[in-house]
């Protein structure tokens, strides 16, 4: 099991001190994610889905218990790029191209010219948005800025590839499409993915394993391992077995709430 | 061209009210005047009109308004006394001309120019220096925030003196006093540029494993465009009040502070609002070209549209 985890946290504390005294962001939270999983993090404001995202990219760091990434301690992980982070707005910066952004960590990392206009071709392709690279943000809708924000976190290579709701701010159209894209590029790519969400549909038409938290203090309540086949259409959210995987994760999200 | 004629009516309810107000202003003297050229006048004398206020003055006698708008030496001089002043003194004059505003613009003008330079670099310095360190932060804006609650009249002078003392005069401690008011505003929109990338801009940065340098230079320097401009604007139109205020105390003979100093000394009050005119329109001129310089970056940044 351990060669196969490529994300492993044993009894990960973090407090948070605030002037209200200390919030216990996460408690206790045990957890290994697979080479070439797709795990979603769902549960309400406040449960630390987020900030567990963030302590696996050294954004945050736990003060207790011990969290590895590729076998390093994320800090580590970070200086080998080990992942690529979208968050869930695109931040494009607006004086460059599509293809000026997603050039921008190859430029940080030190590419040479001519391997950073072949990755950015290449990812382009990959997100579907072939031919755009000239354009600047804001000639693009809110899901093609999303995509290119995923193809920018693909360009290096990252094994890993962590999104903190990145389809939160777009509508249910679009997300859906989204969605669909999304499983298509992990199925050709074989990244791990972690995914943030609120969308219950979104967490179990993605994932091969849902992780359903609660607040107060931050902790995981289930771990689901979705029965679903690795093919997925949309119309799949109809059947039986998802919508019995759906309501386990409701259940599991309701009881993180009973004594609220 | 739609919004010509909003702009046309303004002008003209600018200059209509000034009209309005030479009358009033100037009415004791051409009353006075008229009196001795034998046109009456209600009250006759000197005396009573003395005590009376302008405006009742200006009721009584319409039929002088019309002498209120030619005068020499007028309190208020009239919108075309200015203009055909602006226009012999800039077009008609030879730019060498002791007389020639063009002369007095360029001498205040390149002391403006020289001062900006100085401030807009030391405001930058200053602005990389005060995001980039906290000692810097808390040590260098109390005293930026200080230098620009001291009035500029009360310390240009010690300036000048200090300066000629050591044997520098001319353009530079006009340029010093430009600089000094101009770097301000730059700091400011400045420091807030670079502090303006949000805290994901910065921790995509971070997740990319970025040094401070890139950070800097990538993310931190292209965002702070826009605002720098706003407040290069603010300073250039400092620099020139700075430039002026800097020829006031030396008594200065050539300048834009010179003309208006030596039309304050002998009355001539067309010149010192021709040399005011001359003085908003090379501001307005400079701040256009800022913002000209502005269109240019930004479309060349692509963020312009």
């Amino acid at each position: 099991m351990s060669d196969l985890a490529v994300i492993q946290a044993k009894g990960l504390d973090l407090t948070f001190q605030t002037n209200d005294g200390a919030v216990q962001a996460l408690k206790g939270v045990d957890l290994d994610i697979n080479r070439g999983d797709f795990v979603s993090f769902i549960g309400p404001s406040g449960c630390g889905k987020t900030t567990f995202l963030r302590c696996v990219a050294a954004l945050e760091t736990p003060t207790g218990g011990s969290l590895t990434v590729n076998g390093m301690s994320p800090e580590e992980a970070r200086q080998a790029r080990a992942y690529g982070y979208v968050f869930q707005a695109a931040g494009l910066y607006p004086w460059r191209t599509i293809a000026g952004n997603i050039r921008l960590p190859l430029e940080i990392m030190g590419f040479s010219k001519a391997e950073q206009n072949e990755r950015v071709e290449k990812v382009l392709e990959l997100v579907d948005l072939a031919g755009f690279g000239g354009k600047f943000p804001w000639q693009l809708s809110g899901g093609m800025q999303q995509r290119a924000s995923i193809a920018r976190a693909l360009s290096f290579d990252a094994d890993i590839l962590l999104m903190d709701e990145p389809f939160g701010a777009l509508d249910e159209i679009v997300r859906d499409h989204l969605n669909e894209e999304l499983l298509k590029l992990w199925e050709r790519t074989g990244k791990t993915i972690g995914f943030v969400t609120h969308s219950i549909p979104e967490a179990v038409y993605l994932s091969t394993r849902i992780v359903v938290m609660s607040p107060r203090p931050g902790r995981i309540t289930d771990v689901i391992e979705s029965p679903l086949p690795k093919e997925r259409p949309l119309d799949i959210r109809d059947t039986p077995e998802f919508l019995e995987v759906a309501h386990r994760v409701r259940e599991g999200l309701r009881a993180g709430h009973a004594y609220d | 061209m739609r919004s010509l004629l909003p702009v046309l009516t303004v002008v003209a309810a600018i200059l209509a009210f000034w009209y309005v107000a030479c009358i009033p202003m100037n009415i004791h003297f051409a009353a006075m005047q008229a009196e001795r050229a034998g046109v009456p006048v209600t009250p006759e004398g000197m005396a009573p009109r003395r005590e009376m206020g302008a405006i009742p003055l200006a009721a009584r006698n319409p039929h002088i308004w019309a002498e209120t708008w030619v005068q020499d030496k007028p309190r208020l001089p009239a919108p075309h006394q200015v203009a055909i002043e602006l226009w012999q003194t800039t077009v008609e004059k030879k730019v060498t001309s002791k007389r020639s505003l063009v002369f007095h613009g360029w001498v205040t003008l390149s002391a403006t120019l020289v001062g900006f330079g100085i401030g807009a670099v030391a405001g930058v310095l200053l602005a990389v220096g005060i995001v980039h360190s906290r000692a810097m932060d808390m040590s260098v804006m109390p005293w930026a925030i200080a230098s620009q609650t001291i009035p500029i009249l009360a310390i240009a002078p010690m300036i000048i003196v200090v300066l000629n003392s050591v044997g520098v005069q001319g353009l530079v401690p006009k340029a010093i006093i430009s600089a000094y008011l101009s770097f301000f505003p730059v700091v400011v929109g400045m420091v807030k540029g670079l502090r303006s990338p949000t805290p994901m801009d910065l921790d995509l940065m971070r997740t990319w494993n970025a040094s401070r340098d890139q950070t800097f230079r990538k993310l931190r320097l292209p965002a702070s465009v826009p605002y720098l401009f706003a407040s290069l604007k603010i300073g250039i139109a400092a620099s020139l009040v700075g430039a002026i205020v800097g020829e006031l105390p030396t008594g200065a003979a050539r300048g834009l502070g010179a003309r208006l100093l030596s039309g304050s000394y002998y009355g001539q009050t067309v010149q010192i609002w021709s040399a005011l005119f001359a003085t908003a329109i090379l501001a307005a001129v400079l701040v256009a070209a800022i913002a000209a310089m502005e269109r240019a970056t930004l479309k060349r940044m692509g963020v312009g549209r």
